[in-house]
């Protein structure tokens, strides 16, 4: 088993050699940003999203220990006298500014992979990377320029998830504009998220489905009803795949936060990395922690052990926390560059470095 | 023919030599450049084809103004530097 870690200035590889015991086996593109990682268990090739601050967004592909880089996601020509603005005014960038969600396409989709990016545009491709379509029905959806900045400036879609049970039934989610849906690979998409509530805009939009800041979203792989979204405003939990949704209150030490994984195979089981709301963004009381739910969002416990419990400021962005499929070893990266592994669900934690770059990505990955 | 010159910083994403080309714009030289060279092109200009936000072209020393069309003159003895902005790091 291995953990992959993406970070500001490289990708790691922590490599498991007994219980409990990992130790970084390659750290690549040392001194580039790299936003996203993921590795393709289908195909045991691994993707890297680089973000180089004056060349550009590249996509860096690994088969067999030898890298090389592919098509990045290209937004198709912008139509002559076109006037879209962001919400500051300025022309919306039809280009990929950053790569923000990378998955894999269903076990039937053998090189399927979809890319979801900054400023909003979701894509596909179907030669494991080697060239992307954009998904014109989205991101043509009239209701798409309704989409705001929220995790960044510009729109940004940071969550794809694939129905185990059908891998035409694909939901997304972006920071500003909610979770989306489609039943038919792609070709039509609906708005869904009834429930959810928006505290940041005015009351007439606060339950709109639209205005929603998900920060993360989540589906049980073996029962994919069960979604969870760790929001801007708090946690909220489905159980008609992202339909409607719940809001669970009340949870100490905080309801917000970045990041949540849902259990594969215990629909009522979560975790989360709560961090003070919102201007601070810090963890409660200068102490990491990260919460569990077993029963659905009833209760949640607070689980420390292992975990620095003064002065710490580590903050886990939505893509930093993983899950094994397993469900019982869970790994995070948090900002200012530690990485703690848990092999028992969460009830303790072993730190593995804190002298990391910032973490922006973490996956488990088959050795 | 003008030449042009790539940024010291770029050669370790992409080869990218210097090279006398053709053309009268910057638009035109850098299609030029990039004739031989696709994979160049996407480390220079956005989706849309215009110059990235943190690089910046010179001709002859001046910075260019249509950093979105390229449309600026290009003598013919003019020498393109492509480099990288100090922003953007």
């Amino acid at each position: 088993m291995q953990i992959l870690v993406a970070t500001r200035k490289g990708l790691f590889r922590f490599e498991r050699t007994k219980p409990a015991h990992w130790r970084i086996a390659t750290a690549e593109f040392l001194g580039d940003n790299v936003s996203m990682v993921l590795d393709d268990a289908r195909s045991g090739i691994t993707y890297a999203a680089l973000d180089h601050g004056h060349f550009g967004v590249k996509l860096h592909r690994c088969s067999k220990g030898t890298w090389e880089e592919i098509a990045a996601p290209a937004y198709p020509p912008k139509p002559e006298g076109l006037e879209e603005k962001d919400m500051w005014g300025r022309p919306l960038p039809w280009s990929t500014v950053r790569v923000w969600a990378l998955e894999t396409g269903g076990r039937d989709e053998p090189g399927t992979l979809w890319c979801g990016t900054i400023p909003g545009g979701l894509f596909k491709s179907t030669d494991n990377g080697s060239s992307w379509q954009i998904m014109k029905s989205l991101w043509e959806h009239p209701k798409r320029r309704q989409w705001m900045g929220g995790g960044a400036d510009l729109p940004g879609l940071h969550s794809v998830l694939i129905d185990p049970r059908n891998s035409k039934h694909v939901t997304i989610a972006v920071s500003t504009g909610g979770i989306w849906h489609t039943e038919d690979g792609g070709e039509t998409w609906a708005q869904r998220g009834e429930g959810m509530r928006a505290d940041h805009v005015p009351p007439e939009l606060t339950h709109d489905p639209i205005a929603q800041d998900v920060h993360c979203l989540a589906q049980c792989q073996s029962d994919p009803e069960r979604m969870w979204v760790q929001h801007h405003n708090g946690i909220f939990v489905s159980s008609d795949r992202g339909r409607t949704f719940t809001e669970i209150k009340d949870v100490r030490p905080s309801v917000f936060g970045f990041a949540v994984v849902a259990h594969p195979k215990e629909p009522g089981t979560a975790w989360f990395v709560p961090e003070i709301k919102d201007e601070k963004r810090i963890p409660v009381d200068g102490r990491l922690v990260v919460n569990r739910t077993r029963d659905g969002g009833r209760t949640f416990e607070t689980l420390t052990e292992g975990l620095p419990q003064s002065h710490a400021y580590d903050v886990v962005y939505r893509h930093s926390l993983a899950l094994d499929e397993s469900g019982e070893v869970l790994a995070f990266g948090s900002t200012t560059g530690g990485l703690w592994v848990s092999e028992n669900a969460g009830d303790s934690w072993s730190c593995l470095t804190h002298t990391l770059p910032p973490v922006y990505c973490v996956r488990f990955a088959a050795a | 023919m003008p030449r042009i010159e790539f940024t010291p910083n770029i050669q370790r994403h992409v080869a990218c030599p210097p090279m006398t080309v053709a053309g009268t714009t910057v638009a035109e030289v850098l299609a030029s450049a990039f004739a031989d060279n696709p994979r160049a092109r996407a480390y220079v200009l956005d989706d849309q084809g215009a110059l990235r936000k943190h690089m910046i072209i010179f001709v002859d020393g001046v910075a260019i103004a249509d950093r979105t069309a390229l449309s600026d003159a290009v003598g013919e003895n003019a020498v393109v530097y492509v480099f990288q902005s100090l922003s953007g790091g």
